[in-house]
């Protein structure tokens, strides 16, 4: 995608999805900062989560080798994958194996980064979504509208349309009631299934165990009712200790939802053992690189794989509130999306994302482990320009840019250029702002400035001239 | 009394369509006793190319902006954009050039944010102003982010005669100017504009006031467009009116 897509302007212009999204984002961003203020060493534990992260991935072999070992030697398995398609082969190889039929999945954004549901379907494989607002979005064929809250965008009537529809029961608003007509449909599922997949939201080097965060309870089911456990993360999920979570742990929940710790936090660490009574038979950890090892040689794009993926940039970035999650070009929205989709499938894909931000910097502000997401957006705008160079596109912007620099290195002549344009400039009576260009002035940057605001003129004499006749 | 020489860098946006902030700056400084040096040969500090991604191009004014202002003891500047610029992102572009990054380094210390020189060198947080106004102080994202400045401009405004300060509910949130962003994504920004002036609209001031004219240009534009009586004002006009 060259330019950005047209639907951000219905997007904006739909009165009660903004609604719905100023009120999602703008509570999670209350109950973000209630949470965080009571915690005093809030500050400390980012960058010590910066630094665990930092250490990690500067060391990732080490810490992959050191997993691997140690879920061996507890009866898994680690299965390395590059991209979707291994994943797809390993995930599809093994149900044709076991004779499976059914996956239950909890939510997972890396199994939606590589469309594994969409993957599984081709292959008659019916794998059901089991986080209420994920299941609502399978059921609507749509893509997660944010990282911890995919149905963000969803009012309880369209689910309710969408429940008749779908399952043919009759329409109810209650979301108490909803959530229990899903239950009655997920219950049957956890119980038939042959087959439970998860994401990770941590991967413990030092006891190769999975550790899984929800607060609904279905990953529970999900990694304990079926007899095959199959866990897919990125690579980057690792951490080296246990004792690392005390920091990730009391940073996620909060910087997510504003909760301490979520209801449910699951360590999974190996199939049932000789006479434990639940878990499953089989458990396989699916280590996914998907682009990642390519962060990894470049030290400051290594940044992004720190994002333990708590969706709190996205509630605090003032353009994904009024864009929503929907006009990114992939799963990932909101300034972590801007960042690591260009850098995952490369910064010519789609060109515009990263200078659709205003570059605030809300999103630095409270990224639990201070990934500097404007630095990041800084240096891909920086490769844009470039590949635009080599691509022959975007001249008249680098021409633009070319003579602009010239002037600035020509005090005379960038003055000459201010008295030209005063001059030129249409001057409102009583000095006030243009309201209206000219035609032939109404083209370019001026034209997309004039759509929104109205435009100071230049003021008739610069701050260079009145001050020279002051000095007089 | 404090005494000494400041130079002004008044940005371009300043020289060229608000030079009554850079005045209104000149006469604050000048009034505390201040000897007023501008460096005639400046122009602007290179964040546009910077934020557009044109380095190169950056670089070449920031060459320029580090040998006018090179011997400065002081440099004030009315924007916590431009002077972050120089003393934050100057590093960034010169990576790869050890002269200019020293350089840059040397200058980043003396390079202050107007309300900044007020209160940490001169050491002043009432500078005898009279404004009459019910106002609301808009935080620009740079100076609070990237400069941290966030209770000083307060302080000085509370100190204002005539001025009643009222804090806004988004008060840290962007307007949604963001340079290029602006015209490369007129809808988004836009709209930005308007949710922070529905917020304003509910403390009922009738006075915005910011110390980055960029933010200012971004507000009124919109604030005229939607005919609402709200007026914009930078910090160094109002703490020059009397």
């Amino acid at each position: 995608m060259n330019t950005a897509p047209i639907k951000i302007k219905q997007t904006i212009a739909d009165t009660d999805l903004q609604k719905a999204i100023y009120t999602a984002t703008g509570r999670l961003m209350a109950h973000r900062a209630t949470s965080t203020d009571h915690l005093p060493e809030y500050q400390e534990l980012r960058t010590a989560a910066h630094e665990l992260k930092r250490h990690t991935i500067d060391n990732l072999d080490y810490y992959i080798e050191q997993f691997e070992q140690n879920v061996s030697a507890h009866g898994g398995k680690v299965v390395f994958c590059n991209d979707a398609a291994e994943v797809a082969d390993f995930v599809l190889g093994l149900a044709k194996e076991r004779q499976a039929h059914l996956i239950v999945k909890s939510k997972s954004m890396t199994t939606e980064e590589i469309d594994l549901n969409e993957r599984l379907e081709h292959h008659e494989l019916e794998s059901v979504e089991t986080d209420l607002g994920e299941y609502i979005l399978q059921l609507a064929h749509q893509r997660p509208y944010h990282i911890v809250a995919p149905a963000l965008h969803m009012t309880r009537y369209e689910v309710a349309d969408l429940f008749t529809e779908k399952l043919g029961v009759e329409n109810e608003v209650v979301i108490e009631k909803q959530t229990k007509i899903a239950r009655g449909v997920l219950r049957e599922k956890f119980l038939a299934a042959d087959i439970g997949i998860t994401g990770a939201n941590f991967l413990i080097a030092d006891s190769g165990a999975v550790v899984v965060v929800e607060n609904e309870g279905n990953a529970r089911l999900t990694t304990s009712a079926p007899k095959i456990h199959i866990a897919i993360a990125g690579i980057e999920k690792l951490i080296p200790r246990a004792t690392d979570l005390v920091v990730f742990l009391k940073l996620l929940g909060r910087s997510a939802t504003g909760q301490a710790l979520t209801v449910y936090t699951s360590f999974l660490s190996g199939p049932r053992r000789g006479e434990e009574v639940d878990g499953p038979d089989e458990f396989y950890i699916v280590l996914l690189d998907g682009g990642r090892t390519k962060l990894l040689v470049d030290a400051e794009k290594r940044e992004s794989l720190f994002c333990i993926r708590c969706g709190a940039c996205l509630n605090h970035c003032p353009v994904y509130r009024k864009i929503g999650g929907h006009n990114y070009p992939w799963i990932y929205s909101g300034p972590i999306g801007k960042i690591i989709t260009p850098q995952f499938h490369g910064v010519m894909e789609d060109p515009w994302l990263p200078f659709a931000s205003s570059l605030c910097g809300a999103c630095a502000e409270v990224c639990p482990v201070k990934i500097d997401i404007p630095k990041q957006l800084l240096q891909l705008r920086a490769e844009v320009s470039e590949g635009k160079k080599s691509g022959g596109t975007g001249s008249s912007e680098r021409r633009g840019f070319h003579l602009y620099a010239w002037l600035m290195r020509h005090p005379g002549l960038f003055r000459l250029f201010g008295r030209l344009g005063a001059k030129m400039a249409p001057r409102p009576d009583g000095g006030g702002w243009i309201h209206r260009l000219p035609g032939f002035m109404n083209v370019g940057p001026l034209r997309s400035w004039m759509q929104e605001r109205d435009l100071p003129p230049p003021a008739p004499k610069s701050f260079h001239d009145l001050w020279k006749e002051r000095r007089k | 009394m404090p005494s000494g020489r400041v130079s002004l860098f008044v940005t371009c946006i300043v020289d060229q369509v608000f030079p009554s902030v850079g005045i209104a700056m000149a006469d604050v400084l000048e009034r505390l006793g201040y000897q007023i040096d501008f460096p005639e040969a400046q122009t602007c500090c290179g964040q546009p190319a910077f934020n557009s991604g044109y380095r190169e191009d950056a670089r070449k004014v920031a060459r320029h902006f580090l040998k006018v202002f090179r011997d400065c003891e002081y440099i004030v500047v009315p924007s916590g954009s431009c002077t972050a610029m120089i003393s934050h992102h100057y590093e960034d572009i010169f990576q790869d050039d050890a002269a200019m990054l020293r350089t840059s380094h040397e200058m980043a210390p003396r390079v202050y944010e107007f309300s900044r020189f007020l209160l940490e060198v001169a050491k002043v947080d009432d500078v005898g102003a009279r404004y009459d106004a019910t106002a609301t102080y808009h935080d620009s994202c740079h100076a609070l982010r990237e400069l941290h400045i966030k209770d000083g401009p307060r302080r000085l405004l509370a100190n204002v005669r005539g001025l009643t300060l009222r804090e806004m509910d988004a008060a840290q949130e962007c307007c949604g100017f963001g340079g290029t962003f602006s015209v490369k994504f007129p809808e988004i920004s836009g709209a930005m504009a308007r949710t922070k002036i529905d917020s304003i609209l509910r403390t009922q001031a009738d006075t915005v006031v910011s110390i980055d004219s960029s933010c200012l240009m971004q507000l009124e534009g919109a604030i005229r467009r939607a005919g609402l009586p709200i007026r914009t004002v930078h910090l160094a006009e109002v703490l020059a009116s009397r």
